[in-house]
């Protein structure tokens, strides 16, 4: 074995073996760290806690929905001066708050920030990203956004005009409670994440084009460093629309004298207020807007295609299935991404033609997520599943794409749309693919590669527990939100009981807000086992799993640099149990000539 | 390459590598730039198609003499950083300098003739806002909406100038402190591709804002 000495086994699972490298000194070495991996535990971490702060907002809208008006358990003290309701304009806060940190601090930072740093340079063969201090910014410029975020709810109770942030609801200040300073803080917020976001995508691009190890050629990439080059793709080109978009609505709500119209119309009263004077028009945000955020649902959800590929094929011992046409439909979902914004937008006021146009490219969305779908289940299909954790949230991973998949063709087609618009349809499809795809994807990476980051096992008890609680949770809270769209009952109303054809979905919903709460407290066992882990958990070996990747030949975890040696790529990573070699897997880095079968001589576990 | 150059990054293999990944870096950092003003570039052809008398109304207002020297003057700009490079691969250090003071005096130039004319529309009451003021018979509010989009997006062109021009300052310093030679220059490469694309920004920011449907 030509790349992997076996003396320096040794030092696995030791934080401290940077050999020649100097020690940086605490400050350097975690918190201004250039080192993409602790970048990228930087960001695990950081959004880890968002999930947390993201969960506990959306407990605050379920509680309304369930039980309105009355005084919520727990947090109500804090809101004595209302007798522990949420008023109304909380609600609209509550909702708003918790897509803006779910979507701009939790699921993109998560993806590509966290497992995109850490992975990226690990998968491919490199010491390190191409642009480390550039890497370190794109850290940092998080914490301004969590910062204003958080400054937000200082001015009239935080933003509430919801994550699409719509004029004239979010120009105007005088349009709501929340339409005052707290919109201009969100807009500098969400600004600050894309600067933050290009910074990375710009960095992932070129390492993946130009930091490759010897003998890694594109389609011997595996699909998670795949996915994540056409993430970087789509975040470059569609996050600087947005970030335009954004100034330009600061631009209209400069509080002073001078300020631009670019989304007031002319002779609007609002509030009793002067009529407004411009000339512009709502409707080029939601245009621009969504012309950002329809490529962005697939920066949320590609990454974690891409790993849980690698995970299935690793679990079911079985090559990936269909390896290229995998890569195929990642490219087709990402550039057909690009043309189906308007169907967000087929009740704003759109003419009939190109509204057609947009239905037609958007259900063509639907054969590449079939080819995906059908080549995981032709993955697992004949293989040797490895029932633990990491192979559980794959399965789910799968199974409520689908779900999430097939709902979204009924929103894609216009006629059904217009009926179901607006309703808990859309919310309950928008959660079975953010959050019963993506998440559930997250949940089996963190478990996967927990072992290299830290270079200990989680718990697979208390994981399987973790995904098994938050299984029921998630399909009890979010399966009901179908029958309740169909039923009619709008999204964003705090109140939707007001409506007499809605009372009858008060239990329904009730049941809903119990499994909710139940899935929050679940995610206490993640934190857990992510914690105790990180120092109690069995120590491991560089390989764990028996996986095929260049990541599992670096020690575990991998000091600054990563690699003892520059490694040498020979063959794909996905060639498990191949019939030419006695081991079920095959490294990699493992040279054609070696001994048929010889093991790596990576130490014991 | 036997001995490892100073300004080698340890993640590199080697200088070659380096180079190609800073100027890989920079055209997609650029790329992500053209969709920035992209955004702003739909919304302005969705308002032109949208208001076409008024705005070839407010666009008479616009000072096409101060236009076109600044158009002149940028255009020197681009020539003058293209110099620098030259001067950089052949390795000589005071055409680097020479070049680069050029760049920086005509882009300060190009900045002074925009204060110039931004202080002029204030002075006009063209700035959108309360003050606006507008006496042609043409519709006052799609003209707000015009000096809107031409504040904001020659605002920016303006900033990424004065980011250029810190830039080109600092690498001035670099350059007589003897850090490039013909074999590492990359920093001042990567500025002139910065540099020509704030000024083709401008290219096209010129006749969309001061030349369409004038006459």
């Amino acid at each position: 074995m030509s790349t992997i000495s076996p003396t320096v086994d040794t030092h696995a699972g030791h934080g401290d073996d940077h050999g020649h490298h100097h020690d940086p000194g605490f400050v350097r070495k975690y918190l201004f760290s250039t080192d993409h991996k602790v970048i990228g535990i930087q960001f695990l971490i950081t959004t880890l806690l968002m999930l947390m702060v993201g969960g506990a907002l959306a407990l605050g809208v379920r509680w309304q929905l369930a039980f309105p008006w009355e005084s919520m358990p727990f947090f109500g003290p804090l809101f004595a001066s209302q007798g522990g309701q949420i008023s109304p304009e909380f609600y609209t806060m509550l909702f708003t708050m918790h897509a803006t940190v779910m979507i701009f601090l939790v699921i993109i930072p998560i993806l590509a920030g966290a497992f995109g740093n850490f992975l990226i340079p690990l998968m491919i063969g490199a010491d390190d990203m191409a642009f480390p201090t550039l890497n370190m910014l794109s850290y940092w410029f998080m914490w301004p956004a969590i910062l204003f975020f958080g400054l937000s709810f200082l001015f009239g109770g935080g933003p509430a005009a919801g994550w699409t942030s719509y004029p004239v609801l979010a120009a105007l200040a005088e349009a709501a409670p929340g339409s005052g300073g707290a919109q201009t803080c969100w807009l500098i917020a969400v600004t600050f994440i894309g600067v933050s976001s290009m910074m990375g995508s710009v960095n992932y691009m070129t390492t993946i084009i130009n930091m490759r190890a010897p003998g890694m050629t594109l389609f011997r990439m595996p699909l998670t460093i795949w996915s994540m080059f056409i993430t970087a793709i789509l975040q470059a080109f569609a996050l600087p629309v947005l970030t335009a978009a954004g100034f330009m609505l600061v631009f209209d709500r400069l509080p002073w004298s001078v300020h631009s119209t670019f989304f007031v119309p002319s002779g609007l009263v609002v509030n009793n207020a002067e009529p407004t004077v411009g000339g512009g028009q709502p409707l080029l945000w939601q245009h621009l807007f969504w012309f950002y955020s329809h490529p962005a649902v697939y920066i949320m959800l590609l990454p974690a295609m891409g790993m849980v590929s690698d995970m299935l094929a690793c679990m079911s011992r079985k090559p990936i299935f269909g390896y290229k046409p995998m890569v195929y439909s990642m490219a087709a979902i990402a550039g057909l991404g690009f043309i189906v914004w308007g169907h967000h937008m087929f009740t704003s006021g759109m003419n009939p033609a190109l509204g057609m146009t947009f239905m037609i490219s958007t259900i063509m969305i639907a054969l590449p997520s079939a080819v995906k779908v059908f080549n995981w289940i032709g993955t697992i299909w004949g293989g040797r599943p490895q029932f633990n954790a990491v192979f559980l949230n794959c399965v789910a991973f799968v199974s409520l794409f689908i779900v999430g998949g097939l709902s979204g063709i009924f929103m894609a087609a216009v006629p059904v749309d217009i009926y179901i618009h607006d309703t808990y349809f859309i919310v309950a499809h928008f959660h079975y693919v953010l959050f019963g795809a993506t998440l559930f994807g997250v949940f089996g990476a963190i478990q996967f590669w927990f072992p290299k980051m830290f270079g200990r096992t989680m718990s697979d008890t208390i994981g399987k527990w973790h995904f098994v609680l938050t299984f029921i949770g998630f399909n009890g809270t979010f399966f009901p939100m179908h029958l309740l769209g169909v039923a009619g009952m709008p999204r964003r109303y705090a109140d939707p009981y007001l409506h007499p054809y809605l009372e009858h979905l008060l239990p329904m919903n009730q049941l809903m807000t119990i499994s909710a709460i139940l899935m929050g407290f679940a995610q206490f066992l993640l934190l857990f086992n992510f914690l105790y882990s990180m120092r109690f958990g069995e120590k491991c070996s560089r390989n764990p799993w028996n996986a095929n990747g260049l990541e599992w030949v670096a020690p575990s975890p991998p000091p600054h640099g990563n690699f003892e040696s520059v490694p040498v790529v020979y063959r794909g990573p996905y060639e498990y149990s191949h019939p030419d070699h006695s081991d079920d897997y095959w490294l990699q880095t493992e040279p054609p000539g070696a001994q048929p079968g010889a093991k790596p001589q990576a130490a014991p576990a | 390459m036997s001995t490892t150059p100073t300004h080698l990054a340890p993640q590199f293999d080697d200088a070659e590598q380096q180079q190609l990944a800073a100027t890989l870096g920079m055209w997609a950092f650029l790329a992500t730039e053209v969709l920035f003003f992209g955004g702003m570039f739909a919304g302005y052809g969705v308002y032109r198609a949208w208001y076409p008398p008024t705005w070839a109304d407010a666009s008479r207002h616009l000072d096409l003499l101060l236009g076109t020297v600044n158009t002149a003057v940028l255009l020197t700009s681009s020539l003058t950083v293209a110099l620098a490079v030259h001067a950089a691969q052949t390795g000589s250090r005071k055409g680097v300098v020479r070049n680069l003071s050029l760049t920086i005096l005509f882009g300060a130039a190009f900045l002074g003739v925009k204060a110039y004319e931004y202080w002029h529309k204030w002075h006009e009451h063209h700035v959108p806002g309360a003050t606006f003021e507008w006496h042609e018979a043409s519709p006052s509010g799609p003209a707000e909406l015009f000096f809107s989009f031409y504040f904001v997006m020659t605002g920016f062109h303006a900033l990424h100038m004065v980011i250029g021009l810190g830039i080109l300052a600092w690498l001035i310093v670099q350059a007589r402190r003897d850090r490039f030679d013909a074999e590492y220059y990359t920093p001042v490469e990567m500025t002139g591709l910065y540099w020509h694309f704030v000024d083709i920004v401008w290219v096209f920011l010129f006749p969309l804002l001061y030349l369409i449907d004038r006459t």
